[in-house]
């Protein structure tokens, strides 16, 4: 895909360009503001990547300006405010995501992927399909091969996301933020827990596992081919 | 110099003022009092004047000059400080006490006027102030009638003289008070601003000295006093935090530096080069961690937090959190006791709190031991447990070893470590957080054993929350 970032601080946008060019993207750089929403008009991009305080026009105008063209872009947010106020405000801007700095690689293009993908929804789903595994979101119900499986509330809400990414790789922080709305770091690796007991409720009797762990960058629920 | 500081100084300036007011009110006493005393003589004297006038007018009314020569020889027998005198139009003396008509320039008939005449007194001849008046009679006798003011006057200049020595004497003590007082604030105030020299100088161990009175400048002194405690306290605290965070991040990079530097030693060995990579990422992880956690206990500190802080569901942060936390302690076979209550609201930062209670609890398990029991409850707080408010009560309780009573203060503070939990992961700032989360909330945060009654052992941690109440906030 087509992605543009835009990032006033050289080498950490070359270190960002670097790692998305590898992973397989198309990636412009525009150093401030104002030339990154030149470009952002002027080329077709599948995502942006904006930092918050840039030279000439601040991050947060560029993406207002953006909205108020129509442009509807997904954008993720680049800041080393890391408040959870100053999240908001990135967010009511028009941004779609919000990532603090200093961030791991892994976790910027598992963002990216994401907010791509939640770009073209289709029409609403009620019915999340994984290979055999089946998620009714409105009787909320798992069933797996045919059998239910009984998840806590919590549970469901995970499943319901990594189904949501499935063939992604989702973050433990993208887990925490969306999924238990907290925004810190819980030290101890609570969600791999959680993820292993969900993991024991649709993958332990059944042939295919189908939630993976991604070294180093998180977890992806998806059929192996 | 110091007379210079003393007239500059506000006391001395206001003790002026009043000094101006006092005086000019005692002034108009002093009026007051000299017009009803010396006034009040000489109005008398005018008043007795006059009716002498009116009766020996009468007297000439019925029976002329003859009827009036005998009346006034009469009167001057009696030496009652009355002066009389009847002259015939040539100016023979034909009756009265003066010997002569007094000098005096030329005076209206019927006006009173002051003269001066020769009084006869047992110390012998002396002159004497009076006052009188003169009359024209038909035929051209001309009387005078007057009376000797010599004793009121002398009086009068006593008074005169006394309230002079009067004024005088309160400006003058006024004046005295007014630089003795100042005098006084001067100089403790200039002891105060010593003493703030000296601390901006560099000893903050410098107090501001207190007179021991308990008045207004005694407590200015005393809250300055223990503002300067709370900001050696603060400047310890950062030079404490500050060498620690100098020794605890030192370790870990200097770790990486060496490991980076091995490394490179080799000749291109893929394996190894990624190995130490993955290592040194796993590192750096840690330390920005580390960072992160410093900076939020910053955050809690400054109080800017206060700002996002609004109502908040007590119940469901605790209870959303330990549901987070209760796979991590069933995967250590501990068991995990929730009973939350559901409570009114705080005033606070869901973050925040939720980040607070996670480490407490994150604490808990990894201090307990395999098998161990751990316990989260939110309840009311008892009556008057938090000075007359409501409070609401959270207790965070585990088998672990506990933290000594000599030790509870201190691991409050940043990096601080127990060698019981040496050989534990952690950085040493989950109890700062808590205890700077506790701190923004108005909330008591305690430490204590478990239950030592019944031999259980362990911590036992309680933050007691002020309930929310949305007719004082």
């Amino acid at each position: 895909m087509r992605i543009l970032v835009i990032e006033d601080d050289l080498d950490a946008a070359a270190y960002v360009v670097k790692g998305l060019r590898e992973s397989g993207h198309l990636v412009d750089h525009a150093p401030d503001g104002e030339a990154g929403l030149n470009n952002a008009l002027g080329g077709s991009y599948d995502v942006l990547v904006v930092d918050r305080m840039l030279p000439h026009m601040d991050g947060l105008t560029v993406i207002e300006t953006l909205r108020e063209q129509g442009d509807v872009t997904p954008i993720l947010i680049l800041s080393a405010l890391a408040e959870v106020d100053d999240r908001v405000k990135g967010l009511k801007a028009g941004g779609d995501d919000y990532l603090t700095k200093p961030f791991a690689f892994s976790e910027l293009l598992a963002r990216i992927e994401a907010l791509v993908r939640r770009q073209n929804p289709g029409q609403v789903q009620t019915r999340l399909n994984v290979d055999d595994l089946e998620v009714d979101l409105l009787a909320r119900t798992v069933t797996r091969d045919g059998k239910t499986i009984d998840l806590q509330p919590r549970e469901f809400l995970l499943l319901e996301y990594l189904m949501k990414h499935a063939g992604q790789v989702v973050t433990r922080t993208m887990l925490l933020e969306n999924v238990w709305e907290y925004h810190f770091d819980p030290q101890t690796n609570v969600i791999d827990v959680h993820i292993s007991r969900l993991r024991a409720k649709i993958d332990k009797n059944f042939d295919r596992p189908l939630l993976h762990t991604i070294r180093g960058a998180g977890y992806s629920l998806r059929a192996v081919s | 110099m110091l007379f210079l500081n003393l007239i500059r100084s506000t006391t001395f300036r206001v003790a002026m003022v009043y000094l101006g007011v006092f005086s000019g009110s005692a002034f108009l006493v002093l009026i007051w009092i000299y017009w009803s005393t010396a006034g009040f003589m000489a109005r008398q004297t005018d008043e007795t004047l006059n009716a002498e006038i009116t009766g020996l007018a009468e007297q000439y009314r019925q029976r002329q000059i003859n009827g009036l020569l005998p009346i006034v020889a009469n009167r001057s027998e009696r030496r009652d400080g009355s002066i009389y005198i009847v002259m015939t139009p040539t100016g023979r003396r034909l009756a009265g006490n003066l010997s002569s008509w007094p000098a005096t320039s030329e005076v209206e008939p019927g006006a009173l006027f002051d003269f001066k005449y020769d009084a006869v007194t047992p110390e012998g001849t002396q002159t004497h102030n009076a006052r009188g008046r003169f009359f024209v009679l038909e035929g051209g006798f001309l009387l005078l009638v007057g009376r000797d003011v010599q004793e009121r006057l002398e009086t009068q200049n006593r008074i005169i003289s006394s309230l002079y020595w009067g004024l005088g004497l309160t400006i003058v003590i006024g004046l005295i008070g007014a630089i003795v007082i100042s005098r006084n604030m001067v100089a403790r105030i200039d002891a105060f601003n010593r003493t703030s020299r000296d601390i901006m100088g560099g000893d903050l161990s410098r107090r501001v000295p207190l007179s021991g009175t308990g008045d207004e400048m005694d407590q200015l002194g005393q809250n300055l006093n223990a503002m300067l405690d709370k900001i050696e306290r603060l400047m310890v605290g950062m030079r404490e935090v500050t060498d620690n965070i100098a020794h605890d991040l030192r370790s870990p990079l200097n770790r990486i530096r060496s490991r980076v530097e091995v490394t490179l030693m080799k000749e291109n060995e893929g394996d190894a080069y990624r190995e130490a990579l993955q290592e040194t990422v796993r590192e750096a992880d840690e330390l920005l961690s580390t960072f992160n956690a410093l900076l939020a206990i910053a955050r809690a500190e400054a109080g800017a937090a206060r700002e996002t802080m609004k109502e908040i569901s007590i119940s469901s942060v605790v209870r959303d959190t330990a549901e987070l936390y209760e796979p991590v302690a069933e995967e250590k076979g501990q068991t995990f006791e929730v009973d939350i209550d559901e409570l009114p609201p705080i005033w606070g930062n869901r973050e925040m709190v939720a980040q607070a209670v996670a480490n407490l609890i994150d604490n808990a398990i990894k201090y307990s031991p395999e098998g161990g029991a751990i316990s989260v409850s939110l309840k009311p707080g008892l009556k008057g447990a938090l000075e007359g408010r409501d409070s609401i009560r959270l207790t965070v309780k585990d088998t672990g070893p506990g933290i000594p009573a000599a030790d509870r203060d201190r691991v409050r503070n940043r990096f601080v470590r127990l060698e019981l939990s040496r050989s534990k992961p952690g950085s040493g700032l989950g109890l700062s957080l808590v205890s700077a989360v506790a701190q923004l909330h108005d909330a008591r945060l305690t430490f204590s054993d478990n239950e030592p009654e019944n031999q259980v052992p362990g911590l036992r941690v309680t933050m007691i929350f002020p309930a929310y109440d949305s007719k004082t906030a």
